[in-house]
């Protein structure tokens, strides 16, 4: 085994701002996302490819950012839950759990907003069954899941109508749209 | 948790990546999606010295299916999730039954059916599936190219017939031959304890029936022994027969004792037997449902 994995050089979209990194080959997405650009929110749960508390949206759609390289995010857009609210208002998605108290401890929250963002940018009007499928790759210990599912419901609602009104949210989130 | 040092190649082209291997040594390994790699390489259960990267590759990704529906070809960069949604899919149910089942949804957007393959895990979905139609693997190496059928080209758990420097390129799906006026249905059913987690065990089926005749039958079961199995008893008690409750419990009955199941956290052997007895029964009502034109949804079932 080498000594060191070798430096990669790579350019991401995180959050609409370019970042270009020195990188080490085996750095995971996960730990490039919190500890080189600072941005926490994104969640290491398991570390084990099981819960999900990692999900982010690459090039649109929901990947575990535990189970993928940084590398493979090169040339790419990467949205982490940092990038749904704007100008300090919360996004359609997010208002849903908080008034439908779908957390609390809050620790998988922010990976159920990105998969809830990568359903409702292909499927804007789920069903329950849709639903509990888009997010059984999201595990949560809290809160027994029903308040989440009746948010991601409600969520859908909100956001075909900030998607009809042209405000902020009708668009599931950035890059969901862009693919 | 981390991966162990490597050192990283990104090949711009399969021969390349094939050429880069061959020299590599093989402490070498290349890279798809990683949903099997990673999370290996994170637990220091594979320590590869270097990482051919195929992800950049372009042209990998497709599912092509002639308009009479004869022949589906994937390339090996083909994930789960853009299988699940083709067209393929939706004219063959049995590739929507296996591929949009595979794990949760953050893995089938990164797995490919390539990567898949060429891991031959004993529990993994899509070689059961294949082999029920007539499959093939068209395979680059640094010698050049070659076709190995399915069923020659997974020796053994995690073995494959992949020589050195040699990568999977495409995966080529045909229905079998028949008639004019038969028809072909197939159905796949996964039982697992939850969407993160290989299936405890697996059936799938496909028939050609002409009338209500089974003229023809494929039978596979899925993570029951090392490598997917072919039921060859429980074919036979359908095949010449008109589909009936009988001869479907019958077949039913013979794959009981087709796999040779290891009991671990999943279940016991005799648990993971009857499972594939029951797997067996659906699988075989739901392809002739779905050969004589109904229309019937079919996910993976989580006990
Ligand atoms: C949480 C979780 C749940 C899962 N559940 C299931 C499940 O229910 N059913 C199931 O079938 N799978 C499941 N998987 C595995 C998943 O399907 C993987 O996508 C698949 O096994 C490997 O594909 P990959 O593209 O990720 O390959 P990688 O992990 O990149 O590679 C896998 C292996 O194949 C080799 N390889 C990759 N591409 C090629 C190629 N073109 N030619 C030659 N060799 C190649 C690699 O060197 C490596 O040895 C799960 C994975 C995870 C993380
Ligand atoms: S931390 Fe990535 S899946 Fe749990
Ligand atoms: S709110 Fe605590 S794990 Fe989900």
């Amino acid at each position: 085994m080498p000594e060191r994995s070798d430096g990669v050089s790579i350019s991401v979209t995180v959050n609409g701002r370019r970042h270009q990194a020195e990188i080490e080959a085996r750095l995971l997405l996960v730990d490039f996302i919190r500890e080189n650009l600072n941005l926490t929110g994104t969640h290491i749960g398991c570390d084990t490819s099981f819960c999900g508390a990692c999900t982010v949206l690459l090039n649109g759609s929901s990947v575990k950012s535990c189970t993928v390289l940084a590398v493979h995010a090169a040339g790419g857009e990467v949205t982490t839950v940092e990038g749904l609210a704007k100008d300090g208002e919360l996004h359609p998605i997010q208002q849903a759990f908080k008034d439908h108290y779908a957390l609390q401890c809050g620790y998988c929250t922010p990976g159920l907003l990105m998969s809830t963002c990568h359903l409702l940018a292909r499927n804007p009007n789920p069903t329950e069954k849709d639903i509990r499928k888009a997010i059984a790759g999201n595990c949560c210990r809290c809160t027994g899941y029903q308040n989440i599912y009746d948010a991601i419901a409600d969520a859908a609602a909100r956001v075909s109508a900030a998607r009809a009104a042209g405000t902020h949210g009708g668009r599931a989130a950035a890059s969901a749209e862009a693919r | 948790m981390h991966p162990g040092p490597f050192r990283y190649h990104r090949a711009a082209s399969l021969e390349e990546a094939a050429v880069m291997l061959q020299q590599l040594g093989e402490d070498a390994r290349p890279l798809a999606g990683g949903q099997s790699l990673v999370p290996l390489m994170k637990l220091r259960l594979a320590g590869p010295t270097d990482l051919v990267d195929l992800a950049f590759v372009p042209g990998l990704s497709y599912v092509r299916h002639e308009d009479d529906g004869g022949e589906i070809r994937f390339g090996a960069l083909t994930r789960h999730a853009e299988i699940a949604d083709s067209g393929a899919a939706a004219r063959f149910p049995i590739l929507h039954d296996c591929a949009a089942g595979i794990g949760d949804v953050q893995v089938r957007n990164r797995g490919t059916i390539g990567g898949s393959v060429a891991e031959a895990d004993p529990s993994g979905d899509w070689a059961p599936v294949l082999l029920t139609h007539v499959t093939e693997i068209r395979c680059v190496g640094p010698g050049g190219e070659r076709t190995v059928a399915l069923r020659d080209f997974i020796l053994d758990a995690y073995t494959t017939a992949l020589g050195p420097g040699e990568l999977v390129r495409e995966i080529v799906m045909r229905a079998p031959p028949h008639e004019d006026g038969e028809r072909i249905g197939g159905a796949y059913i996964a039982a697992k304890r939850c969407a993160q987690v290989y299936a405890t065990a697996s059936a799938a089926v496909r028939l050609t029936l002409a009338g209500d005749v089974c003229r023809d039958v494929a039978i596979y079961l899925g993570a029951v022994a090392l490598t997917p199995v072919e039921v060859t008893a429980a074919a036979e008690a359908l095949r010449g027969r008109a589909l009936t409750r009988e001869t479907i419990e019958a077949a039913a009955d013979a794959a009981r004792s087709g796999g040779d199941p290891q009991p671990d956290m999943r279940g016991s052997a005799e648990y993971k037997c009857a499972l594939a007895t029951a797997l067996v029964k659906r699988a075989i009502e739901i392809a002739a449902r779905r050969a004589r034109g109904e229309q019937v949804e079919v996910s993976h079932e989580y006990a």
